[in-house]
């Protein structure tokens, strides 16, 4: 992709898909792009206007089950992310967003939906509830450092042959098939974590960046997000 | 003043609404049953004994403030104390996600115009707590109880409710409590089961007024809100709800039909507007809008109940405190004002509330079982209107409150003990807002 001369982060209804507080994860986009000095802008697209198909990368959160119908609709009816990612933009889903975007997902009324099928996942409802915090070890492929989360979600998701796992379950459940966790399929990544994921786990924020910019970004460490790493870590190994 | 002189019962005159459900009057009014205490069984006296020694003991030894592990060792040796201690007298429940404790002390303190009252002032809101409170006051015949959210269609089918205080529903501890359609679905299939139940409702929140939609007796309250983002959408079907043009949360409605109804009681500024249009200033000395509201919630349920407007008023605005919030207390050369906040709808009220001062602020955040394990709705808090203030991130969860205050451009200095985070500042006044279990440990050593 081109250098953007102002990067665009969606994040999509965040009214509906907003209940985890997963609008972080855009918050951090933005603030790690401006502060290596390149132009970021926040949009939010809320359900009454279209969904731009213009935008860098899309941010979409967890929420509760109905509304995760009402999304899935609106996104259906208005195709401007599928469209988005059919030119190489870069998506980060989060539960419910994450769940949505597969082929299908099992709905609060027991019946199966169809999804976006941006990704080869298919979910069905998990036996019992996932909650609590969840360390997992990503795709070696990644280049990046162990994540760290918390996970509330009631789904069980299968990936298919054209979706890999971000990375593989060390304590929590994470998808609740293989010991697998999330998803990555070209430049889109699903996961359970929130934290925001993109809060606790800075490199995941900066591998995102580096997609959806097309460069090799200034190192970008802080102190406190470090020492936050550390901490969720080590009360992960204490458990 | 100018309101009129005749006070708004339920019972003594329909609601001139004008809406065609004027409620009709309750199977209940006063004078109260006087509650005869030697009719309780020897079971439930003794645990009430054992319990009251044990919330004693833990008092004493500082361990809390007893209501709940007294109120539980209670139920265990009677499980049936909590229906026996609320039998015979009249019993409102308050509910909701944000301002429980207040509106109840506010409730509590209005409707001892008529007599004695039972109240779990210090918040315990889980059914031990509950025991407690009644315990603490068998004789009384009335009792107001704060109820978690969560707790509500268990409690409500147990003391079988005469009036219901449901004040607004926004997501909390969405890991302990669950999602916020549940709770409210929840709580209507329970007052479903009430007949006869008069419910005391804010009708500028949608989730709230879906819950009570169908109940006998509704009292529709106008209170105005800020919080909108978990009701953007209709609980009846998902689409978005207006709101109309004066963007003040009054007045709503969605395509499929649900919409607000129209209020008896009307809060306007700092006065309220009563069912006979008069209007009544509130003097309040607990501070900030989020208290006009829980102020008028309490008089509306407390005139539902008898008691004359002018003497709701008066009692409801001497409340200087509620459960150690509010209060102002001195440490070394430092005046701290200790608030609570918990979710992202109480950091909106306090954030305004905050926004007339430039004093140090310390935030203390804790993610015990009680406050909910996940501190993402941090993320939802906008913390960005700190800026330009002395800030410090405090708590058990001090590092990830830090590094929301990072990413919000808010400077900031992290220290988890409250107390010595205070002690750094600058003398002078401070503002020390914590979250639920960081609040209890403040209040308890202070």
């Amino acid at each position: 992709m081109s250098q953007p001369s102002r990067v665009r982060v969606a994040l999509v209804l965040p009214e509906l898909l907003g209940t985890y507080g997963d609008r972080g994860n855009a918050t951090v986009l933005v603030q790690r792009l401006r502060w290596r000095s390149i132009d970021a802008e926040m949009i939010e697209v809320s359900g009454d206007t279209p969904v731009p198909a213009d935008c860098d990368i899309y941010v979409i959160g967890g929420g509760e089950d109905i509304a995760q119908l009402a999304a899935v609709r609106w996104l259906q009816a208005h195709p401007g992310l599928q469209q988005a990612v059919g030119r190489g933009a870069v998506v980060l889903a989060v539960c419910a967003g994450f769940q949505i975007l597969g082929t299908s997902f099992a709905g609060t009324d027991g019946a199966m939906h169809s999804g976006l099928g941006l990704f080869d996942a298919i979910t069905r409802p998990l036996s019992r509830r996932a909650i609590g915090e969840i360390v997992v070890e990503p795709a070696p492929g990644l280049g990046i450092r162990s994540l760290t989360g918390f996970e509330n979600h009631g789904g069980a998701t299968q990936l298919g042959p054209g979706a890999a796992p971000l990375g593989r379950v060390v304590t929590g459940i994470g998808n609740g098939f293989d010991g697998a966790e999330g998803v990555v399929q070209g430049r889109i990544v699903g996961t359970y974590l929130h934290g925001p994921v993109l809060a606790r786990n800075p490199d995941l924020a900066d591998l995102l960046l580096t997609w959806a910019t097309g460069r090799t970004l200034d190192p970008l460490s802080l102190e406190e997000t470090e020492t936050l790493r550390q901490e969720r870590l080590q009360h992960a190994r204490a458990r | 003043m100018t309101h009129s002189g005749m006070p708004h019962r339920l019972g003594d005159e329909p609601a001139p609404d004008g809406a065609g459900d004027a409620p009709e009057a309750p199977p209940w009014r006063p004078p109260w049953p006087r509650r005869d205490g030697h009719r309780l069984p020897l079971r439930t006296r003794m645990a009430m004994r054992i319990g009251g020694a044990v919330a004693w003991l833990s008092q004493a030894l500082q361990m809390g403030q007893g209501a709940m592990i007294g109120g539980r060792l209670m139920l265990a040796l009677d499980p049936g104390a909590l229906r026996r201690l609320s039998q015979g007298r009249l019993t409102v429940l308050v509910t909701g996600t944000n301002g429980k404790t207040t509106t109840t002390a506010m409730l509590a303190a209005a409707l001892s115009e008529l007599g004695e009252v039972a109240s779990n002032s210090s918040g315990a809101n889980m059914p031990g707590g509950l025991v407690t409170a009644l315990a603490q006051s068998p004789e009384a015949p009335l009792a107001v109880l704060e109820v978690d959210e969560g707790y509500f269609p268990s409690v409500a089918a147990t003391v079988r409710p005469g009036v219901a205080v449901l004040l607004n529903l926004s997501r909390d501890q969405i890991d302990r409590v669950g999602e916020v359609s549940r709770t409210e679905r929840a709580i209507r299939d329970a007052l479903h089961t009430l007949d006869g139940v008069t419910a005391v409702v804010n009708c500028d929140d949608a989730l709230m007024t879906s819950a009570a939609r169908d109940v006998a007796h509704p009292v529709w309250v106008s209170v105005g809100s800020t919080w909108q983002e978990t009701a953007a959408r209709c609980p009846r079907c998902g689409q978005p709800v207006t709101t109309d043009a004066a963007g003040d949360g009054a007045g709503w409605g969605c395509a499929c039909g649900f919409e607000s109804p129209r209020p008896q009681w009307t809060l306007d500024g700092t006065e309220i507007i009563t069912p006979e249009g008069g209007r009544v200033p509130l003097e309040l000395r607990l501070p900030g809008r989020v208290n006009a509201r829980n102020a008028a919630m309490a008089v509306a349920a407390a005139v539902t109940l008898g008691v004359p407007v002018d003497a709701a008023v008066s009692r409801v605005g001497s409340l200087a405190e509620v459960a150690g919030r509010y209060r102002t207390v001195r440490l070394g050369t430092h005046r701290v004002r200790l608030l609570l906040a918990k979710n992202p709808a109480g950091w909106a009220e306090t954030l305004d509330l905050l926004a007339g001062s430039r004093d140090p602020v310390v935030i203390a955040v804790n993610a015990r079982e009680a406050d909910g394990r996940d501190t993402s709705w941090l993320w939802d808090v906008p913390f960005e209107r700190l800026r330009g203030r002395s800030v410090v991130a405090s708590g058990e969860r001090a590092t990830d409150l830090a590094v929301r205050l990072t990413y919000a451009d808010v400077p900031h200095v992290r220290l988890p003990e409250p107390w010595w985070a205070v002690e750094m500042l600058r003398p002078g006044h401070v503002d020390l807002v914590a979250n639920y279990t960081a609040f209890r440990e403040l209040v308890i050593r202070c």
